[in-house]
């Protein structure tokens, strides 16, 4: 039996496997594919909004009709075109913040992991630091003192998301390094950098897809509650500052506040039941 | 017991001090002076700037600069914000009463609803009813509770006018005595409810899990085998049981809480520490802001170690060391 094969080989068909369990569950595709036609409607925003989104006109605060579908706010400017434009920033957000989390998390819970020592210790200690700390209050306070941008803001969500990925990879890493084939993989004479990278990290990444999706959903609800606080970028249309707005017109203009906050409560629903149904088809026993 | 809490102290300073390092450094994170950090962006007169600084010795190396700090927090010394015209300090524990006032209902009531929907969920695993929980916890974590405040205020205030919109009093008729209780409870119905959807959805996903794993253990069997009646083994057997890590969930989850709150009260108008961060942020108070931050992350590592304690009082295996504790 070559190592390299038990390794690579049968590692496609645990993943045709999980794929057949996704293809069933149904919250999860129905998740996956409301992201997927976000996915799209950013790219295809132009196409799609009725109006540019910052056009202001002086059918102003009308409610929704056909004309107007989801309505006008208090300069005019079309809702639904506001929604539509604003997937662009939320999933940017969502996707950069997770994205960095993610690599930086896998980095660290990896040599954490591998290693451990003193450095597992301190990774530890810290990643208990971001566990305790409330993140809306520490990212409000760092975005209002170093100025509201939205690289900032995904930077600020990575910083504070990583340490949940970094665990996951850690225990995985952990658990891993104590398996047969990781044995038989040095016994070939391959050196210790290049086990960790080669042969455990790529076993331990499909719970990382699943904790990776569900901080897109988090990214995306913290840099809506950033922008509903007046913190978020200026020159952008997005969900959060659209209910900022809308708070000063709730007596008058629900729809102001309704659609977009909608479209939040939506797509970050999307996220968390996709990242669920990653993490129970690839841990059936999780799912009970 | 005396030897866990030592363990559990021990756990308690380096993160207390790691609060406090994170504090000071954002000081540093403004563009420009940290003295803006420190004295906010609103007027303040030139001799009270320059005795922050020298306070601050914000002219002396970094480390002295950390020392210093955190002689001034030792001194109870948050500084002085221009904006209210009132000591940080001060400032803050007069609007936490309020956070406090809406969040420990809320906490309360989440809790008992948590535990209630998943006691009599999971011994129907499968059902629809144990689906349409699943739902409701799927609902909480994914809903943005200012927003959901906004519906909320939508329809019960305005449109149907059943409770008041915002607000912890009503400023017309200015009851006294009991009227004045109810008065600030009819105000808090909304707000409250806002903040417990969250932690019923916590609460609820935990709680199940944990009334499921009970539910397989022998010793239910064993209670079902002498013949009790489900109600009975239900309350008398499995809650007790799976109540410990719900324990565990509801402590470690205060800031959560606490952030929510901050959230919800900005929509109703309630007058606690919510209200204060989005007029800080509005008027770049920043010594405000920061307070709030270290105020409720003491807080949280307070209810953190708290609620530890407990578990470690309700039971004796944590105390011995054999607690999945990470």
């Amino acid at each position: 039996m070559e190592p390299s094969t038990r390794a690579s080989g049968p590692a496609t068909a645990p993943m045709l496997k999980a794929w057949r369990r996704f293809a069933t569950h149904r919250p999860g595709l129905a998740g996956g594919a409301f992201v997927l036609l976000l996915a799209l409607a950013g790219v295809a925003a132009p196409l799609l909004a009725p109006a540019d989104p910052s056009q202001i006109g002086n059918q102003i605060m009308l409610p929704p009709s056909l004309q107007h579908l989801m309505g006008t706010d208090e300069l005019g400017r079309d809702v639904l075109s506001g929604v539509i434009y604003g997937i662009r920033v939320s999933l940017t957000v969502g996707f950069l913040a997770a994205l960095a989390a993610s690599l930086l998390g896998a980095i660290i819970g990896a040599l954490a992991g591998f290693y451990g020592g003193f450095f597992d210790l301190l990774v530890m200690r810290i990643s208990e630091v971001f566990q305790v700390v409330p993140s809306f209050i520490l990212a409000a306070v760092i975005v209002a003192l170093s100025g509201a941008g939205l690289m900032q803001i995904v930077a600020v969500i990575a910083l504070l998301a990583w340490p949940q990925t970094a665990r996951v990879m850690r225990g995985e890493v952990l658990r891993i390094k104590r398996l047969e084939f990781v044995d038989a993989v040095r016994c070939l004479g391959i050196g210790e950098g290049a086990i960790l990278a080669g042969e455990i990290v790529p076993n331990a990444l499909a719970p990382m897809l699943a904790v990776g999706t569900l901080i897109v959903g988090q990214a995306i609800l913290l840099e809506a509650a950033l922008s509903f606080f007046g913190l978020g970028s200026a020159d952008v249309v997005s969900w959060g500052r659209m209910l900022n707005s809308g708070q000063r017109f709730l007596f008058n203009g629900w729809w102001l506040s309704f659609f977009p906050g909608t479209a939040i409560f939506l797509t970050v629903l999307a996220f968390n039941l996709l990242g669920d149904a990653i993490g129970a088809v690839f841990n059936p026993r999780s799912a009970a | 017991m005396g030897r866990y809490l030592l363990s559990r102290l021990a756990w308690a300073g380096p993160i207390i001090l790691a609060i406090l390092v994170i504090n000071f450094l954002i000081i540093h994170l403004a563009p420009g002076d940290p003295i803006e950090a420190l004295v906010g962006d609103f007027p303040a007169p030139p001799d009270y700037i320059a005795s922050v600084r020298h306070q601050f010795g914000l002219d002396q190396p970094l480390a002295t600069q950390l020392w210093l700090y955190l002689v001034n927090l030792a001194h109870g010394n948050l500084g002085f914000s221009f904006a209210n015209r009132q000591p940080v300090l001060g400032l803050l524990l007069d609007r936490a009463r309020f956070t406090l006032l809406l969040m420990l209902p809320a906490l309360t009531l989440a809790a008992i609803l948590g535990v209630v929907l998943a006691l009599t969920a999971a011994p129907r695993a499968g059902s629809a009813y144990d689906g349409a929980i699943t739902a409701v916890s799927l609902f909480g974590y994914s809903v943005p509770i200012f927003w959901l405040g906004q519906v909320l205020i939508v329809l019960f205030a305005i449109d149907l006018r059943w409770l008041p919109a915002q607000g912890m009093i009503s400023l017309r008729e200015q009851p006294t005595g009991m009227a004045a209780v109810l008065d600030v409870l009819w105000h808090l119905i909304l707000p409250a409810f806002s903040v417990t959807i969250y932690y019923v959805a916590v609460v609820a996903r935990v709680a199940r899990a944990s009334v499921l794993d009970v539910l397989h253990q022998d010793f239910i069997l064993t209670a079902k085998s002498k013949g009790l009646p489900r109600r009975q083994v239900l309350w008398r057997h499995v809650l007790p049981n799976a109540l410990i890590p719900v324990i565990t969930v509801i402590g470690y989850n205060f800031g959560y809480s606490l952030t929510g709150a901050i959230l919800v009260e900005t929509v109703f108008a309630w007058p606690g520490l919510g209200n204060l961060f989005i007029t800080s942020i509005s008027n770049r108070d920043y010594p405000v802001l920061q307070g709030i931050f270290l105020l409720t992350a003491l807080t949280v590592v307070l209810a953190n170690l708290i609620t530890d304690l407990l578990y470690g009082a309700v039971d004796p295996r944590v105390r011995a060391g054999y607690g999945a504790h990470a």
